[in-house]
């Protein structure tokens, strides 16, 4: 194999799964660390500077970092990397004068954001401070979209999300509420610079079996949280069945026990392998009673007397094969299960009938907007869509990354130039070595399995509707979960012609990640390592060959646990662990490359 | 942070032996010798032999003298018995060890100072009567823990740190070894475990003296240019004199081999040793031309390495003094010691 490229900025990125797997490169190994050093205002802001909201991430995120992450391969359990973040946010000093301010000198650029979701207040977040005036277009009373009237104040408070949102919006955005828009056409005659349109994927949608317009017993999953959350229900029967199984679903079951339901079932047409929900959400679901049941594929709703008394289900069997995937479907009988409610959480999606169909925006088959992956540009210049808006539903992390594109192309597009010539993201590295056996990270592996962040007791958290049920870490437990932590953005980098091959750094490493072969083909490498190789998603790193033999260094980076034995028993330094930074360019980051383009031609004049 | 110790984690690429237990099990405390000590790869080298044998830790009694060395055995096989006797004397140890319970592993690990200077009457001596252990020489040509002198195996013309160039003949551990009539005598390179591992499990297997003479080099005090005992000059003058695979007594030897090509050699308990010669004229079972050979190479400044002798057929101390079969540990005391009146009727007898 040719020895692998660590120069470019992918190699070491890659090797922080968390940062890597985090739609908006949260640099979730920094922010462990400031938090192990009580620095929690350090952490959050470090948070807020690519997820924009770390208190409601901190409690709602889906978290794709942890499934990602190393610890879950060396053991059991990832780190709580989201419940951590809550603990950054919780703890957080007064930070109002470290946020980013508006200039006083506006550009004359105006921005039109339609609806004040996360997607919109990202891309406000990122322009007002460049100097844009940005307008917010929202149709509900309350800004927040989806974080506000989807998700339940037992899983996230309204106190955080105003806060929160509060941090953008007084930077001076002008936040229109109760203003629906209701023509695309009026509102690019307005004479804005540019329009995002981040409205989320606000239709739920609908189950078209015998007797589902015969009832009004029959609910939406996400226009009946909406209710819930603005007041307009109280109530619901007391035998509940939701049907799907996404996170929706565990928050109408969770809802529905709140609001009087005494038996809650979860119908899901396929196994749990299938379910689209967070193991988590789950879990959360299960500690509340609420009964889970799979194979059960809806066929009809059973109305007597006019009135709403059960669902029949056909049972389902499926063969699934080793890799997991379903060969064959079979109907083996049928069940009728008695309900005064149901709600339908079977997925959400897109709408835009507020949206001419003449303007040159296009929209695909199923009516989803055609816009483009990196610049989120429409098929008309100047309108740019993020969010769930985009490309359907995704959650709030991928929108906020929406949103942060999204900014760079409105600067861009403002300032005339091209939209693809956008800053590279960069890794700069610094060795951490501060002494033979010392280093500027805590390297030693704590075996500690993870903390579990404590709830309300069962009984109190029922009483009303929006008691927080996650109560976050305690001190105690968020100093033992930081440990957890293995510091993957602390590298391993290799200096091949410092090797004497004296085979040091493979007899200390404590999970064989290192083998020393002569060079072959991939595969051939893959068989000769010392550790079977296991993850084909991470990397292989072969160095150039070595000074005194010819053969090469070769690391797995499936399960190094950055704990430095290399480097500190490498009598040459050929290994050193350098901390690696990701950098990732904002709008504002354009704007000072502008700038900086610029000077040349300012000392020259 | 401080320094810290080499995490135990149980990863899933980690395997098991025939007795449940992964190559930690068989590790020890962590290391202090300087980083890139040859010694810690003999360590590792001897971890996974042990590993692969499929031995119970509590089944090795690990001996070892004074010296860098020496200091070894708590690196590894930490479950295992063990003794740190006076510089030189582990030999005499070792065969007490040896005399009072024949089931023990004896695995010895000694330096170039140890065996070959203070300690060589005590080395000579195990080699003669046979004793039936593993005898690792860590060899590097200088006294590391007094700061780099050279030792009895430094060779003529090599450099110390300082500049000084030693003049005095070598003494060298593997012909002394044959001239003593060693069953089983062995070289090879602290950087070449493919080579070492299986000529540890064969040393380990064989019935009578084993002896490894491991060139280790010496990070600190002998690792530069001039050094005959460097990882760059070892690298450059290795020979290999004979290949040699280990096959535990179950196994079929599945390796295809040409006739006259490959040698098996059956051990006493079954398992085999397969050699494949390197050099066309190099004999493993004939003692006086495995010397010249040796010597030959040494003229030209090559270092020969590999499985240098093997006798499978003399016995060992045991046999050599028909003593009994069953642990002098496992017999009850009163056939162990049969009194003062026993005594009394054996010393009547040479009335």
């Amino acid at each position: 194999m040719d020895p692998t490229p660590t120069s470019g900025t992918e190699y070491f990125h890659r090797v922080v799964d968390c940062q890597w797997a985090c739609p908006a490169h949260t640099d979730v190994p920094e922010y462990i660390r400031l938090i192990a050093q009580g620095r929690f205002s350090d952490a959050y802001m470090l948070n807020r500077g690519s997820n924009v909201f770390p208190g409601i991430l901190g409690r709602v995120c889906d978290r794709p970092c942890e499934p990602a992450c190393r610890r879950g391969r060396v053991e059991d359990k990832p780190v709580a990397i989201c419940r951590l973040k809550r603990v950054a946010a919780d703890n957080r000093d007064d930070i109002t004068d470290r946020l980013p301010v508006a200039p006083e000198q506006k550009n004359g650029k105006r921005i039109a954001l339609v609806g004040a979701g996360c997607a919109s207040l990202t891309v406000a977040n990122d322009l007002m401070p460049l100097g844009y005036e940005c307008v917010i277009y929202e149709a509900l009373d309350v800004a927040g979209g989806l974080m506000r009237y989807n998700i339940p104040a037992f899983r996230l408070p309204p106190e955080v999300l105003d806060e929160e949102i509060g941090y953008i919006v007084d930077m001076g955005v002008d936040l229109r509420l109760g203003t629906p828009v209701d023509s695309m056409r009026e509102l690019l005659d307005a004479g804005y610079d540019a329009v995002f349109v981040g409205t989320g994927a606000p239709k739920g949608k609908n189950l078209h079996i015998p007797g589902r317009d015969d009832s009004e017993n029959i609910h939406i999953g996400i226009s009946w949280l909406e209710s819930v959350a603005f007041g307009h229900i109280d109530k619901i029967g007391e035998n509940v069945l939701i049907i799907g199984v996404g996170n929706t679903a565990m928050d109408c079951c969770r809802t529905s026990l709140r609001l009087g339901a005494k038996n809650v079932k979860v119908m899901a047409r396929k196994p749990r392998d299938f379910f689209k929900a967070s193991d988590w959400e789950l879990e959360d679901a299960e500690e509340e009673a609420v009964d889970i049941v799979v194979n059960h594929s809806p066929k009809e709703f059973v109305i007597e007397d006019g009135k709403l008394v059960g669902m029949t289900f056909e049972l389902m069997e499926y063969d699934i094969d080793d890799r997991g995937r379903i060969t064959d479907t079979r109907i083996v009988g049928e069940t009728m299960i008695p309900c005064d409610d149901v709600v339908l959480a079977i997925g959400q999606d897109n709408a835009f009938p507020w949206v001419e169909r003449d303007l040159g925006i296009e929209f695909d088959k199923w009516e989803v907007p055609v816009v483009d992956p990196v610049t989120f540009e429409s098929t008309r210049e100047g309108v740019y869509f993020g969010g769930d808006s985009a490309f359907g539903p995704k959650n709030i992390i991928w929108a906020v990354e929406h949103g942060h594109q999204a900014a760079i192309s409105i600067h861009k597009y403002c300032e005339g130039s091209s939209l693809t010539d956008r800053l590279p993201r960069g890794v700069t590295l610094q060795s951490a070595k501060m002494g033979i056996h010392e280093w500027s990270y805590s390297n030693n592996f704590d075996p500690v399995s993870r903390r579990l962040v404590p709830n309300v007791d069962l009984r109190e958290r029922f009483k009303k509707l929006d008691i927080e049920v996650e109560l976050g870490f305690s001190a105690e437990q968020a100093v033992t979960e930081v440990e957890r932590c293995l510091n993957c953005d602390l590298q391993t980098v290799f200096f091949a012609n410092l090797c004497i091959e004296c085979d040091a750094c493979i007899d200390i490493c404590p999970v064989d990640c290192l083998t020393i072969e002569e060079n072959g083909t991939e595969e051939e490498i893959k068989r000769s390592l010392k550790a079977p190789f296991l993850e084909d998603e991470q990397q292989l790193y072969v160095s150039e060959p070595l000074k005194q033999t010819g053969r090469v260094m070769i690391k797995d980076e499936n399960l190094c646990v950055h704990c430095g034995l290399c480097a500190e028993r490498c009598p040459t330094s050929a290994w050193d662990m350098q901390k690696s930074t990701v950098a990732i360019p904002y709008a504002i980051d354009e704007m000072n490359q502008d700038e900086a383009r610029c000077q040349p031609e300012r000392k020259a004049g | 942070m401080t320094y810290i110790a080499k995490p135990k984690i149980v990863h899933g690429g980690l395997s098991r032996n025939g007795l449940g237990l992964t190559v930690r099990d068989y590790e020890g405390g962590m290391s202090t010798l300087c980083a890139g000590c040859g010694h810690d790869s003999v360590t590792a080298a001897i971890v996974q032999a042990f590993f692969e044998l499929d031995i119970p830790p509590h089944r090795v009694a690990k001996m070892s003298g004074i010296g860098c060395s020496s200091k070894t055995p708590a690196y590894f096989l930490s479950a295992s018995h063990g003794f740190n006797s006076v510089h030189g004397r582990m030999p005499s140890v070792a065969t007490g060890a040896a005399a009072a319970n024949r089931e023990l592993h004896l695995l010895g690990v000694s330096g170039d100072g140890d065996s070959l200077s203070i300690g060589l009457g005590q080395f000579c001596h195990a080699v003669r009567r046979n004793l039936d252990m593993c005898y690792i020489i860590e060899n590097n040509g200088v006294y590391g823990l007094t700061k780099g002198q050279f030792s009895a195996s430094a060779d003529v013309g090599s450099k110390a740190k300082k500049g000084e160039i030693n003049q005095q003949p070598p003494i060298d551990a593997v012909q002394l070894a044959m001239a003593l009539g060693g069953t089983f005598v062995a070289r090879s390179f602290s950087g070449d475990k493919a080579q070492l591992i299986p000529l540890i499990k064969a040393a380990i297997k064989h019935e009578g003296f084993a002896l490894v003479d491991v060139l280790s080099p010496c990070v600190t005090f002998n690792d530069h240019e001039d050094s005959t005992k460097s990882y760059a000059y070892t690298r450059q003058f290795f020979h290999r004199a004979v290949h040699l695979d280990y096959v535990p007594p179950a196994d079929e030897i599945k390796a295809a081999y040409d006739e006259g090509e490959a040698m098996p050699i059956q051990l006493h308990d079954g398992s085999r040793i397969v050699l494949r010669k390197v050099s066309e004229d190099y004999n493993v079972q004939n003692r006086g031309a495995a010397i010249d050979y040796i010597r030959a190479h040494q003229r030209k400044g090559e270092i020969v390495t590999g499985l240098l002798y093997i006798d499978e057929g003399e016995p060992d101390m045991h046999g050599l003094n028909r003593t009994n079969s069953t642990p002098l540990t496992e017999l009850p005391y009163e056939r162990l010691c049969p009194g003062a009146d026993a005594l009394t009727a054996l010393q009547q007898r040479f009335r």
